[in-house]
Protein backbone atom coordinates (compact mmCIF):
# COMPACT_ATOMS: atom_id res chain seq x y z
CA UNK A 1 0.00 0.00 0.00
CA UNK A 2 3.05 2.59 0.98
CA UNK A 3 3.90 2.14 -2.85
CA UNK A 4 0.55 3.43 -3.75
CA UNK A 5 0.20 5.89 -1.48
CA UNK A 6 3.67 7.36 -2.85
CA UNK A 7 2.71 6.74 -6.59
CA UNK A 8 -0.71 8.94 -5.08
CA UNK A 9 1.29 11.68 -3.85
CA UNK A 10 3.26 12.09 -7.13
CA UNK A 11 6.35 9.74 -6.90
CA UNK A 12 6.33 8.02 -10.28
CA UNK A 13 9.40 6.09 -8.93
CA UNK A 14 7.21 4.18 -6.93
CA UNK A 15 5.18 3.25 -9.71
CA UNK A 16 8.19 2.03 -11.11
CA UNK A 17 8.65 -0.63 -8.83
CA UNK A 18 4.85 -1.36 -8.83
CA UNK A 19 5.36 -2.04 -12.52
CA UNK A 20 8.20 -4.12 -12.45
CA UNK A 21 6.73 -6.00 -9.67
CA UNK A 22 3.57 -7.24 -11.86
CA UNK A 23 4.77 -6.91 -15.37
CA UNK A 24 5.19 -10.42 -15.63
CA UNK A 25 1.94 -11.40 -14.54
CA UNK A 26 -0.32 -8.97 -16.31
CA UNK A 27 1.61 -10.10 -19.76
CA UNK A 28 1.24 -13.71 -18.90
CA UNK A 29 -2.72 -13.08 -18.16
CA UNK A 30 -2.89 -11.05 -21.25
CA UNK A 31 -1.17 -14.03 -23.29
CA UNK A 32 -4.11 -16.46 -22.22
CA UNK A 33 -6.78 -14.81 -22.35
CA UNK A 34 -5.63 -13.02 -26.25
CA UNK A 35 -3.28 -15.92 -27.46
CA UNK A 36 -1.48 -13.18 -29.61
CA UNK A 37 1.85 -12.22 -28.16
CA UNK A 38 1.42 -8.41 -29.93
CA UNK A 39 -1.72 -8.02 -28.15
CA UNK A 40 -0.06 -8.96 -25.22
CA UNK A 41 2.27 -6.50 -25.23
CA UNK A 42 0.25 -4.01 -26.11
CA UNK A 43 -2.02 -4.80 -23.11
CA UNK A 44 0.70 -4.85 -20.45
CA UNK A 45 1.10 -1.28 -21.67
CA UNK A 46 -2.45 -0.31 -22.00
CA UNK A 47 -3.17 -1.93 -18.46
CA UNK A 48 -0.26 -0.13 -16.99
CA UNK A 49 -1.28 3.44 -18.32
CA UNK A 50 -4.75 3.24 -17.29
CA UNK A 51 -4.61 2.17 -13.98
CA UNK A 52 -1.98 5.42 -13.75
CA UNK A 53 -4.12 7.28 -14.80
CA UNK A 54 -7.26 5.83 -13.11
CA UNK A 55 -5.18 5.90 -9.63
CA UNK A 56 -7.36 8.36 -8.15
CA UNK A 57 -10.57 5.48 -8.39
CA UNK A 58 -8.55 2.81 -6.49
CA UNK A 59 -10.15 2.28 -3.23
CA UNK A 60 -7.15 1.15 -0.48
CA UNK A 61 -9.54 -1.77 0.88
CA UNK A 62 -8.80 -4.12 -2.63
CA UNK A 63 -5.70 -5.20 -3.30
CA UNK A 64 -4.01 -3.08 -6.01
CA UNK A 65 -2.46 -6.32 -7.65
CA UNK A 66 -6.38 -7.52 -8.07
CA UNK A 67 -7.64 -3.99 -9.61
CA UNK A 68 -4.59 -3.83 -11.98
CA UNK A 69 -6.10 -7.72 -13.10
CA UNK A 70 -9.15 -6.36 -13.66
CA UNK A 71 -7.64 -3.80 -15.72
CA UNK A 72 -6.00 -6.12 -17.70
CA UNK A 73 -8.43 -8.26 -17.82
CA UNK A 74 -11.05 -5.82 -19.36
CA UNK A 75 -8.24 -4.91 -21.77
CA UNK A 76 -7.48 -8.24 -23.01
CA UNK A 77 -11.12 -8.68 -24.05
CA UNK A 78 -11.35 -5.72 -25.76
CA UNK A 79 -7.99 -6.20 -27.93
CA UNK A 80 -9.63 -9.72 -28.57
CA UNK A 81 -13.13 -7.75 -29.64
CA UNK A 82 -10.79 -5.78 -31.94
CA UNK A 83 -9.09 -8.39 -33.45
CA UNK A 84 -12.58 -10.46 -34.24
CA UNK A 85 -13.56 -7.13 -36.20
CA UNK A 86 -16.18 -6.34 -33.49
CA UNK A 87 -17.62 -9.42 -32.26
CA UNK A 88 -19.00 -9.45 -28.83
CA UNK A 89 -15.98 -11.19 -26.63
CA UNK A 90 -16.84 -12.29 -23.16
CA UNK A 91 -15.74 -14.64 -19.90
CA UNK A 92 -19.24 -16.41 -20.58
CA UNK A 93 -18.07 -17.57 -23.97
CA UNK A 94 -18.43 -21.24 -24.73
CA UNK A 95 -18.80 -22.54 -20.65
CA UNK A 96 -22.06 -24.53 -22.14
CA UNK A 97 -19.86 -27.18 -23.31
CA UNK A 98 -21.05 -30.88 -21.83
CA UNK A 99 -16.90 -31.97 -21.73
CA UNK A 100 -15.82 -31.61 -17.99
CA UNK A 101 -18.84 -33.29 -16.05
CA UNK A 102 -18.03 -36.92 -15.46
CA UNK A 103 -14.01 -37.92 -16.07
CA UNK A 104 -13.85 -40.19 -18.59
CA UNK A 105 -9.89 -40.73 -18.90
CA UNK A 106 -8.71 -42.16 -15.64
CA UNK A 107 -5.51 -43.88 -16.22
CA UNK A 108 -3.17 -42.78 -13.82
CA UNK A 109 0.21 -40.81 -14.94
CA UNK A 110 3.35 -41.64 -14.96
CA UNK A 111 5.07 -41.00 -11.85
CA UNK A 112 6.56 -37.78 -13.30
CA UNK A 113 5.25 -37.42 -16.49
CA UNK A 114 7.20 -34.05 -16.44
CA UNK A 115 10.63 -36.53 -17.18
CA UNK A 116 9.64 -37.19 -20.30
CA UNK A 117 9.34 -34.07 -21.97
CA UNK A 118 12.03 -31.15 -22.18
CA UNK A 119 11.41 -28.05 -21.15
CA UNK A 120 10.50 -26.76 -24.37
CA UNK A 121 8.07 -29.65 -25.41
CA UNK A 122 6.61 -29.44 -22.30
CA UNK A 123 6.01 -25.84 -22.43
CA UNK A 124 4.33 -26.46 -25.70
CA UNK A 125 1.85 -29.27 -24.49
CA UNK A 126 0.72 -27.21 -22.01
CA UNK A 127 0.09 -24.28 -23.76
CA UNK A 128 -1.81 -26.20 -26.26
CA UNK A 129 -3.48 -28.20 -23.48
CA UNK A 130 -4.70 -24.91 -21.99
CA UNK A 131 -5.55 -23.03 -25.44
CA UNK A 132 -7.75 -25.55 -26.03
CA UNK A 133 -10.39 -24.72 -22.81
CA UNK A 134 -13.33 -22.87 -23.39
CA UNK A 135 -12.10 -18.89 -22.80
CA UNK A 136 -14.56 -18.80 -19.78
CA UNK A 137 -12.94 -21.77 -17.99
CA UNK A 138 -9.32 -20.80 -19.23
CA UNK A 139 -9.62 -17.52 -17.73
CA UNK A 140 -11.11 -18.26 -14.30
CA UNK A 141 -8.78 -21.35 -13.86
CA UNK A 142 -5.50 -18.77 -15.09
CA UNK A 143 -6.52 -16.05 -12.08
CA UNK A 144 -7.58 -18.42 -9.44
CA UNK A 145 -4.73 -21.70 -10.07
CA UNK A 146 -1.81 -20.43 -11.92
CA UNK A 147 -1.76 -16.63 -10.49
CA UNK A 148 -3.16 -17.29 -7.25
CA UNK A 149 -6.14 -15.14 -6.66
CA UNK A 150 -8.79 -16.51 -4.06
CA UNK A 151 -12.31 -17.75 -5.22
CA UNK A 152 -13.82 -14.08 -4.30
CA UNK A 153 -11.07 -12.41 -5.80
CA UNK A 154 -11.42 -14.17 -8.74
CA UNK A 155 -15.53 -13.59 -8.75
CA UNK A 156 -14.97 -9.72 -8.14
CA UNK A 157 -12.39 -9.65 -11.32
CA UNK A 158 -14.71 -11.65 -13.67
CA UNK A 159 -17.78 -9.96 -12.14
CA UNK A 160 -19.02 -13.14 -11.92
CA UNK A 161 -20.94 -14.57 -8.57
CA UNK A 162 -18.75 -17.19 -6.21
CA UNK A 163 -20.39 -20.06 -6.89
CA UNK A 164 -19.88 -19.48 -10.87
CA UNK A 165 -16.28 -19.36 -10.44
CA UNK A 166 -16.24 -22.71 -8.16
CA UNK A 167 -18.37 -24.44 -10.72
CA UNK A 168 -16.06 -23.17 -13.37
CA UNK A 169 -13.09 -23.62 -11.94
CA UNK A 170 -13.48 -27.18 -11.00
CA UNK A 171 -14.86 -28.09 -14.83
CA UNK A 172 -11.41 -26.70 -16.16
CA UNK A 173 -9.14 -28.16 -13.82
CA UNK A 174 -11.53 -31.52 -14.22
CA UNK A 175 -11.20 -30.50 -18.33
CA UNK A 176 -7.13 -29.92 -18.39
CA UNK A 177 -6.77 -33.40 -16.37
CA UNK A 178 -8.48 -35.33 -19.19
CA UNK A 179 -6.82 -33.43 -21.85
CA UNK A 180 -3.38 -33.68 -19.97
CA UNK A 181 -4.07 -37.64 -19.80
CA UNK A 182 -3.75 -38.17 -22.98
CA UNK A 183 -0.26 -36.81 -23.04
CA UNK A 184 0.74 -38.16 -19.30
CA UNK A 185 -0.41 -41.39 -18.75
CA UNK A 186 1.04 -44.40 -18.14
CA UNK A 187 2.89 -45.99 -20.97
CA UNK A 188 1.48 -49.06 -19.70
CA UNK A 189 -1.74 -48.34 -19.99
CA UNK A 190 -1.01 -47.02 -23.31
CA UNK A 191 0.77 -49.88 -24.85
CA UNK A 192 -2.84 -51.56 -23.57
CA UNK A 193 -5.35 -49.49 -25.32
CA UNK A 194 -3.20 -50.09 -28.32
CA UNK A 195 -3.49 -53.53 -28.23
CA UNK A 196 -7.02 -53.47 -27.80
CA UNK A 197 -7.39 -54.05 -24.20
CA UNK A 198 -9.05 -52.13 -21.55
CA UNK A 199 -7.09 -49.60 -19.00
CA UNK A 200 -7.60 -50.46 -15.68
CA UNK A 201 -10.08 -48.48 -13.70
CA UNK A 202 -12.88 -49.50 -11.58
CA UNK A 203 -14.66 -47.16 -9.81
CA UNK A 204 -17.63 -47.37 -7.50
CA UNK A 205 -20.60 -46.37 -7.95
CA UNK B 1 -20.41 -41.33 -0.49
CA UNK B 2 -20.57 -41.87 -4.77
CA UNK B 3 -18.41 -40.95 -7.36
CA UNK B 4 -20.06 -38.05 -7.83
CA UNK B 5 -20.39 -36.52 -4.81
CA UNK B 6 -16.73 -37.21 -4.63
CA UNK B 7 -16.03 -34.87 -7.65
CA UNK B 8 -18.50 -32.39 -6.50
CA UNK B 9 -15.87 -31.81 -3.41
CA UNK B 10 -13.14 -32.34 -5.31
CA UNK B 11 -12.04 -28.65 -5.32
CA UNK B 12 -12.83 -28.32 -1.41
CA UNK B 13 -10.66 -31.88 -1.18
CA UNK B 14 -7.91 -29.87 -3.58
CA UNK B 15 -8.06 -26.57 -1.44
CA UNK B 16 -7.89 -27.79 1.88
CA UNK B 17 -11.16 -26.21 2.54
CA UNK B 18 -13.34 -29.68 3.97
CA UNK B 19 -14.70 -29.61 7.74
CA UNK B 20 -13.36 -32.78 9.54
CA UNK B 21 -16.04 -35.42 9.41
CA UNK B 22 -16.36 -34.61 5.13
CA UNK B 23 -12.49 -35.54 5.12
CA UNK B 24 -12.93 -38.55 7.07
CA UNK B 25 -15.74 -39.47 5.00
CA UNK B 26 -13.53 -38.58 1.74
CA UNK B 27 -10.66 -40.57 3.15
CA UNK B 28 -12.87 -43.20 2.96
CA UNK B 29 -13.81 -43.39 -0.75
CA UNK B 30 -10.53 -42.64 -1.59
CA UNK B 31 -9.41 -45.94 0.57
CA UNK B 32 -12.13 -47.84 -1.71
CA UNK B 33 -12.27 -46.38 -5.22
CA UNK B 34 -8.96 -46.25 -7.05
CA UNK B 35 -10.71 -44.54 -9.94
CA UNK B 36 -11.38 -41.31 -7.59
CA UNK B 37 -7.72 -41.83 -6.26
CA UNK B 38 -6.39 -41.03 -9.56
CA UNK B 39 -8.89 -38.46 -10.53
CA UNK B 40 -7.66 -36.91 -7.33
CA UNK B 41 -3.84 -37.19 -7.87
CA UNK B 42 -3.58 -35.97 -11.42
CA UNK B 43 -6.19 -33.35 -11.13
CA UNK B 44 -3.58 -32.38 -8.33
CA UNK B 45 -0.80 -32.47 -10.46
CA UNK B 46 -2.10 -30.83 -13.37
CA UNK B 47 -2.58 -27.46 -10.79
CA UNK B 48 0.97 -28.32 -9.49
CA UNK B 49 2.40 -28.07 -13.43
CA UNK B 50 0.72 -25.34 -14.46
CA UNK B 51 1.86 -23.84 -11.20
CA UNK B 52 5.88 -24.05 -11.69
CA UNK B 53 5.69 -24.13 -15.28
CA UNK B 54 6.04 -20.23 -16.87
CA UNK B 55 4.19 -21.06 -20.02
CA UNK B 56 4.39 -17.48 -21.10
CA UNK B 57 7.56 -16.04 -20.28
CA UNK B 58 7.98 -12.23 -20.67
CA UNK B 59 11.93 -12.13 -22.11
CA UNK B 60 14.37 -9.46 -20.30
CA UNK B 61 14.42 -7.54 -24.07
CA UNK B 62 11.29 -7.36 -24.65
CA UNK B 63 10.57 -7.07 -20.50
CA UNK B 64 12.79 -3.62 -20.50
CA UNK B 65 11.32 -2.29 -24.09
CA UNK B 66 7.46 -2.91 -22.46
CA UNK B 67 8.80 -1.18 -19.44
CA UNK B 68 10.47 1.90 -20.49
CA UNK B 69 7.37 2.54 -22.70
CA UNK B 70 5.23 2.42 -19.51
CA UNK B 71 6.90 4.98 -17.43
CA UNK B 72 7.91 7.27 -20.34
CA UNK B 73 3.78 7.70 -21.15
CA UNK B 74 3.48 7.94 -17.66
CA UNK B 75 5.67 10.41 -17.10
CA UNK B 76 3.97 12.15 -19.97
CA UNK B 77 0.53 11.79 -18.81
CA UNK B 78 0.35 13.34 -15.78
Amino acid sequence: MALVERVRGGDVSAYDTLVRKYERQVFRIAQHITQNREDAEDVVQDAFLKAYEKLDQFQGNAKFYTWLVRIAVNESLMRLRRRRSGRMVSIDEDVETEEGGVPRDIADWAPDPEQNYDQAELAEILRKTIQGLPQGFRIVFVLRDVEGLSTEETAETLGLSVPAVKSRLLRARLQLRERLSRYFRKKSDRRKKRAGAPAEDGGEK
Amino acid sequence: MTCKEFIALLDDLIDGSLAAEVRTEIDGHLNRCSHCQVIFNTTRKTIEIYRSHEIYELPTGLRDRLHSAIMAKCKGCK
